[in-house]
């Protein structure tokens, strides 16, 4: 498997770390409930196809990527620095 | 035997060989296989459940039957296949799987008892008496089973793992991967080319047939040289593509030196990985038989490996042959054997309209060969007519040809399902199966020489212009290209037993018990049989399998499902894939610059988080690891300590918004921390449990440098990025680990200012540096920081320098440590040290604890958001009775409190529903002159004062305790600010 | 048909023309009582278990592939009772105490081996944690044993001793533990359910469920519509998807986890041999292979196959830790589709849908809890109230925080359970 970092280029899996689905970026705002916090830590669309997720290139540049790529065919659509814009 | 005048072994180069401890001579060029059947052996293996007698069936990797065990001692190699292994001069090899010879095996009782072990047998008795499975049934059953036996001795080899990366990596050098090879060579793409044989060529080599008016291999040769001139084209012999991966990665795996006698400096083996932009399978087909009686006898072969046999090593399993087919291919085994001197005493075609392509040998048209004779070799075989008439005819060897099954299985990898074709009766592998491969030649359903060469030079050229690369395709070289006629037969109907899964005993009988046990989804019928889990993992009989099964079922065969490979395609050592790791190379070794004088000194090194840390400095005198622990905390206590520190993770922050980001990740406030200052934090996760504690201090207004522990550096630092990147972008600040830049020592003990004011370049004092204070220091000229912090609540200092002086300076300290009447300590007094203050570590912060339940709740600052504070508030983390930090102490004064034990009421029943909490660190406190233990106990701070009972019933411990506060020593903090 | 080695030798003797299927095909019928929707392991005991211990015979099984086709057919076929926490620890209990009985239970030899399970130690830290372990372990009325770093090498002498990476220090010995035959599970279960009359419906996919009320009414499936008082969701590896079916988002995230087998050999390993630093375990088949795995691939995952970094750590840790299997070939590999959960721990519960059922969240515990999962979740379902064993196992403990089970201290991030 491998990955393209916007930084960096085409990689190896292996210098990647997995954190989980890309909603986590949408953090609740102060203020929200406990369960919107507990649905927003816990439950996961888990789609089986196409799906974005988050990635850190530990191996790296140490940049967190959006990646949106097919849960069942392993196919990757493009990859972003998790913070767009911000991210310099 | 041997055949005068064929074969491209080298007569002039014998190597002489054992097998089962009898001395051969073979040929250079030969393997295994060859040579035993040159030497006039068909017997080489037997099979897994019915301990049939056995020859090899092909003359691949397919080789079901004749493995052997090859080398001696730990570097001996089981379930070797003969077929691939080449000669080398001194060669032994043992035949497997047989008691006490494998002319003689007594377990081939099975096979008389063959009625009653039939398919899925096992699962039907032994189940009584209930105790007998464990005593009696299984253990019989496990000597019985298995191949060859693993030496038991520690691999004694090297092997090597590597990557690579290529523009156009071409899978196989046969025709087609030839021509693609050049093709996309040419174009001037960076190729890789990979064949699992020792020579380039596949079937060219196997066959009459001239290629550009040469003989086939010779026309190979000159392709070869070709590529091996082009400094972009790497080619690499004996190497199985084993699994393709994603996004263009592949395994394969390199028989480096298996076919040398003594490897010398090389690795025996090497796994790679290969990174391919594109790539081309050309796998060729893989010949299947056709299931008769007793159709495993030694001597009957595939027709295409026993005409393999005599023109690439000029053997045969006898004189006297026939081939048995449903297809025109069978007939150039009959044409060639017949050429190169070999009485073939019949051709036998099932299709009654066959035409006889093999010149004037005795032609049996519309015939079938319904049974084969000759316990230990094939002496016989029954031809029957269309008119049920059988005839008996006496010979050595019988080619066998069921027609051609394209060797797709890279293709399943990635679980894309290949497709029946009913013209050729096979499966054919999707074209997007993998993506970036294309499948060209035999694979892909081309069967003649000539439409192999041709698609694969398409094939080669167009992943080369896929790339960008200006290809044209080669010339197509002038070769046969005869159609290949087939028309199935799958299985010859009689009485007895017709062999499907030859190693695994699987027969036609088996397939249809289980299709009438209602095991009738391919699946089923495979794992209830275990058909196609031998080690060829049904190379040559899957697909006969699933057509029996269809047959039985009433199905066709698309209905009834398709066949699917698993990677690898061959086996592959686990040293080879795990080369490196045997020993120490598993994890990395970290050391600080204080290893080697800890060493000298005596220390046992122990490992904490990939580190290695003194465990404590024993001096003359000291017989036990307790004497210079206790030595070592009086020390502390006493006058001062050294203690390596450098492994506790360092990151450095820069930027005016440090202290505003640290007020997100830190539950307590850091924005107010003034310059010079340093304060203690704690971490959550977002689910509201701690992740993590440390010192962070403010060196300069805007540089700031965070401890962590040494086992979440990592984590820590992928939290911060994740942080910044997600939640802060808008922050000015930046961060580096620095771990390893700095050597870190504590200075602990009341002494311990006295120690560094004699080395401080100036000197410090309590008002300057009060507790929690850092600054810059010099050092013997050298700039460093100095941290007021103490994990041990003596008075204490961290002093960090530059790694490079990390070792100077730790001698120097532990010098002047000692003229001060302490010295270095390690890892037990550090322990017991903050057991005594009741500081957690990992065993207390160990991921399943809050803030509350170390009692730090009120860390979490009202006034600020911080990560994992929402969650942290979830009612069941902040309930009482929460197991709770706390303190131990024996009530006796004495009993060892063991980490582990659990805790319970002073009096009542021990259950689980009893179990109040348990003990997570302990040691002897030579300052109390009593152990202590810190553990959790449910509503544990309203206890205090309380009597428990500590059990451990794995230990036999039963101990009463008096549960008080964590902190044992020194409660007000008075020796810190000392 | 009952089986025994008497049936074996008549049927032999008579040119084995009288076995019969071990299920049958049925069509399904309109409506059922309940509907148990996934045909694995869980799925199939959980009939069985409706049929045999609530009397519950309306029941169908739908299962969109084969029956057994998850991952009770892609496992390293461990069997233990040695989990720490309370929830876990009592589950498991039960569960092997069932598999104890389970060949006398549904006639059919699963060839569960109580060989037992070795789980090594590299510290004095990880001893400590072995001990507590251990002692909920015995707490429970398991068995547990600590062994020392001799006791360990009287056990299992071919393991490095001298130059591993990880020196030995001990080990978590746990006796009653071992390995079944996999699919034979399945099998079992299937003929006993199927004998008591429940219906196995392969090639069976559920599309939709029908819900009116806040009640579910029935499912729809490929082969038509089927009626149903109460229906139960236990299909690991799809579990978001059908649950998306009744408007339910889980806490479930789907990874792949990979498992190897080598070609056969002579007994050369005796037991389950687990190595924690390496997350590696291993355990030889009474056919010879050595069958063992290691830890997920880590990123989310429908592909029941893997990738080669983790195969090559998992080999890796295998040579650290015992040299002498350096010649044995992996044979085959193969991934399974693992429900992960945010504390590494399953659900066994209600939904807020009247007669709708949740069993998920295995993670990659799954193969060892199938009797107890089929038993506690008939309970469930039979009863409407948890099973005593597997009451914990409750879908709100993320949002309450009572009851969080997260063996591996490794947090709410569902990849590293």
């Amino acid at each position: 498997m491998r990955l393209s970092c916007p930084l960096c280029g085409e990689r190896d899996r292996r210098e990647f770390t997995y954190q989980g689905a890309a909603a986590m970026v949408d953090r609740p705002a102060p203020g929200a409930t406990t369960e919107q916090w507990s649905d927003w830590l816990h439950l996961r669309d888990n789609p089986a196809g196409r799906t974005r997720d988050l990635w850190y290139h530990e191996a790296g540049c140490g940049a967190w990527l959006v990646v949106e790529r097919d849960t069942v065919t392993h196919e990757i659509f493009g990859t972003a620095l998790v913070g767009g814009d911000h991210a310099d | 035997m041997r055949i005068d005048g064929m074969g491209r072994v080298d007569r002039a180069r014998v190597l002489g060989f054992t097998f089962d401890g009898r001395r051969y001579q073979g040929f250079a060029g030969d393997t295994l296989a060859s040579a035993l059947l040159g030497a006039g052996v068909r017997l080489m293996g037997r099979s897994f459940k019915y301990h049939r007698p056995r020859g090899p069936l092909t003359a691949g990797s397919a080789e079901p039957n004749a493995l052997v065990t090859v080398g001696r001692g730990a570097r001996a190699e089981p379930n070797t296949r003969a077929t691939m292994q080449e000669l080398y001069n001194g060669l032994a090899s043992v035949s497997q799987n047989r008691w006490p010879s494998l002319a003689l095996d007594l377990l081939s009782v099975n096979d008389l008892a063959a009625p009653f072990l039939g398919a899925g047998f096992y699962y039907k008795t032994f189940m009584w008496p209930k105790a007998f499975w464990e005593k009696v049934y299984e253990p019989v059953i496990r000597r019985a089973a298995g191949l060859g036996a693993l030496s038991g001795q520690p691999n004694p080899d090297r092997y090597e793992k590597a990557f690579a990366f290529c523009d156009v990596l071409v899978i196989g050098a046969g025709p087609a991967g030839l021509m693609a090879a050049l093709a996309a060579g040419q174009a001037g793409a960076q190729v890789i080319l990979c064949d699992e044989d020792a020579a380039p060529g596949g079937r060219l080599l196997a066959e009459a047939e001239a290629v550009d008016g040469r003989p086939g291999a010779d026309w190979t040769a000159a392709q070869w040289e070709a590529l091996r001139a082009m400094e972009n084209v790497r080619l690499m012999p004996r190497t199985t593509v084993t699994g393709a991966y994603d996004q263009g990665s592949y395994g394969a795996h390199e028989r480096v030196a298996q076919h040398l006698a003594d490897p010398g400096a090389a690795p025996v083996e090497c796994f790679w990985r290969i990174a391919a932009q594109r790539a081309v399978l050309c796998s060729g087909a893989l010949e299947r038989p056709i299931a008769f009686r007793d159709n495993d006898r030694p001597g009957v072969m595939l027709a295409g490996a026993l005409r393999g046999y005599a023109h690439r090593w000029g053997v045969a399993p006898g004189r006297r042959v026939a081939v048995f087919g449903n297809n025109d291919d069978a007939h150039r085994t009959a044409r060639d054997l017949a050429a190169a001197g070999l009485e073939v005493v019949a051709l036998v075609d099932s299709r009654h309209d066959a035409e006889n392509r093999a010149g004037d040998v005795p032609f049996f048209p519309g015939h079938v060969v319904s049974r084969a004779h000759g316990r230990r070799g094939l002496s016989a075989i029954e031809i029957r007519g269309a008119d049920g008439r059988r005839q008996r005819v006496a010979v050595e060897a019988l080619g066998v040809s069921g027609g051609w099954n394209p060797a797709l299985h890279l293709t399943c990898h990635l679980g894309a399902r290949p497709v029946w074709s009913e013209t050729l009766a096979a499966f054919l592998p999707r074209a997007d199966a993998v993506p970036g491969l294309r499948p060209a030649g035999a694979v892909a359903g081309a069967l003649s020489t000539t439409s192999c060469l041709r698609d694969g030079a398409e094939a080669g050229r167009a992943a080369a212009a896929d790339l960008g690369f200006a290809a044209v395709l080669p010339a197509i070289p002038e070769a046969e290209d005869a159609p290949g006629r087939l028309r199935r037969l799958w299985a010859v109907p009689g009485r007895g037993r017709a062999w499907l899964d030859f190693q695994n005993d699987v027969t036609v009988k088996d397939v249809k018990q289980a299709a009438a046990e209602n095991y009738a989804s391919v699946e089923h019928m495979k794992r209830y049989t275990t058909q196609g889990m031998a080690t060829d993992q049904g190379k040559s009989s899957n697909i006969g399998a699933l057509a029996i099964l269809a047959d039985a079922t009433g199905r066709d065969i698309p209905q009834t499902g398709t066949t699917t490979f698993r990677p690898p395609y061959s086996p592959v050592p686990i040293a080879a894939m795990g080369a490196g790791a045997q020993g120490q190379g598993f994890a990395p070794v970290r050391e600080t610059t204080s290893h080697a004088q800890s060493v000298a000194m005596g220390a046992p090194m122990v490992e904490a988080g990939l580190w290695y840390r003194p465990s404590y400095f024993p001096r003359a005198g000291e017989t036990t690891w307790r004497a210079a622990c206790d030595r070592e905390v009086a020390m502390v206590r006493g006058a001062v300590g050294i203690c390596d520190v450098s492994t506790l993770g360092k990151i450095e922050l820069v930027g005016p918004d440090v202290g505003a980001f640290l007020d997100v990740v830190y539950t307590n406030r850091f924005s107010t921390l003034k310059p010079g200052r340093v304060r203690y934090g704690l971490m959550l996760r977002e689910d509201g449990h701690v992740m993590d504690d440390g010192t962070t201090a403010r060196l300069e207004a805007d540089r700031w440098v965070m401890t962590t522990t040494t086992a979440a550096a990592g984590q820590v630092m992928r939290h911060l990025d994740w942080v910044q990147q997600a939640w802060a972008p808008g922050m000015d600040l930046r961060f580096v680990s620095v771990t390893e830049r700095w050597a870190q020592f504590a200075v602990a003990g009341p002494r311990s200012r006295e120690l560094l004011n004699g080395l401080l370049d100036a000197p410090i004092d309590d008002a300057g540096f009060p507790f929690m204070a850092c600054g810059p220091v010099s050092v013997g000229g050298v700039a460093g920081r100095l941290f007021r912090i103490s994990f041990s609540g003596e008075h204490a200092y961290e002093i960090a320098v530059p790694a490079r002086f990390g070792a100077s300076l730790f001698e120097a300290l532990v010098a002047r440590a000692e003229a001060l009447g302490g010295g270095a300590y390690g890892m037990e007094a550090l322990n017991v040290l903050r057991i005594e203050k009741g500081h957690v570590t990992h065993a207390e912060i160990h991921g399943r604890v809050t803030a509350f339940d170390i009692g730090f709740q009120r860390m979490i600052s009202p006034a600020k958001e911080c990560i994992g504070k929402a969650l942290a508030a979830r009612p069941g983390l902040v309930e009482e009775s929460r197991p709770q930090l706390v303190g131990l102490r024996p009530l006796d004064g004495q009993s060892p409190l063991p980490a582990g034990a659990h805790l319970f009421a002073a009096e009542g029943a021990v259950t689980p529903d009893t179990d109040l909490g348990y003990v997570t660190s302990t040691g002897y406190s030579p300052t109390l002159g009593l152990p202590l233990a810190l553990g959790f106990l449910a509503n544990g701070r309203a206890r205090h004062g309380e009597t428990v009972r500590l059990i451990d019933r794995l230990r036999g411990a039963e101990v009463a305790c008096e549960v008080t506060d964590p902190v044992a020593v020194d409660p007000d903090g008075g020796r810190l600010r000392g | 048909m009952r089986f025994s080695g008497w049936r074996i030798v008549r049927e032999g003797l008579t040119g084995n023309r009288g076995w019969r299927p071990h299920w049958r095909t049925p069509d399904p019928k309109p409506e059922y009582d309940i509907v148990i929707i996934g045909g694995g392991g869980h799925g199939l005991a959980t009939a069985f278990y409706l049929a045999k211990e609530h009397g519950l015979l309306n029941v169908a099984v739908l299962e969109k592939g084969y029956l057994g086709g998850g991952n009770v057919g892609r496992n390293t076929t461990i069997v233990r009772a040695n989990y720490n926490l309370p929830g876990n620890s009592e589950f498991y209990s039960h569960s092997l105490k069932l598999w104890e009985g389970m060949e006398q239970e549904l006639n059919f030899n699963t060839m569960m081996s109580q060989r037992g399970v070795l789980n090594l130690f590299h510290s004095d830290g990880q001893r400590d944690y072995a001990a507590r372990r251990g002692n909920s372990m015995r707490l429970q009325g398991d068995d547990a044993e600590l062994l020392d770093r001799e006791q360990v090498r009287a056990m299992v002498p071919y393991l490095d001793f001298d130059t591993a990476r990880f020196p030995i220090y001990g080990g978590l010995f746990h006796a009653r533990g071992g390995t079944a035959r996999h699919d034979a599970v399945a099998w079992g279960y299937a003929r006993g359910a199927d004998a008591r009359g429940v219906d196995l419906i392969q090639n069976c996919e559920v599309t939709g469920i029908d819900i009116a009320g806040g009640r579910v009414q029935g499912v729809q499936t490929t082969r038509g519509a089927i009626r149903a008082r109460k229906v139960g969701i236990v299909v690991a590896g799809r579990s978001s998807q059908v649950a998306a079916l009744a408007g339910m988002r889980l806490p479930i995230e789907s990874h792949v986890l990979q498992a190897f087998v080598t070609e056969g050999l002579k007994p050369c390993i005796d037991h389950v041999v687990t190595f924690g630093m390496g997350h590696f375990y291993i355990s030889q088949s009474d056919k010879g292979g050595l069958v063992f795995g290691g830890d997920l691939d880590f990123y989310a995952s429908y592909a029941a196959r893997g990738n080669l970094p983790m195969a090559e750590h998992v080999m890796e840790a295998a040579m650290t830790l015992m040299p002498m299997i350096g010649k044995a070939r992996v044979l085959r590999s193969w991934g399974g589709i693992m429900d992960m959960s945010p504390d590494g721990s399953p659900i066994i519960d209600r939904t807020g849908i009247e007669g709708l059922y949740l069993n998920c969240g295995w993670c990659y515990g799954g193969f060892k809890a199938v009797p107890g999962s089929g038993f506690s979740f008939a309970h469930l379902i039979a009863t409407d109230r948890p099973h005593a064993p597997a009451a914990r196992f409750r879908l709100d403990r993320f949002a309450t925080g009572r009851g969080l089970m997260d063996e591996e201290g490794t947090g709410a991030q569902h990849n590293l359970h």
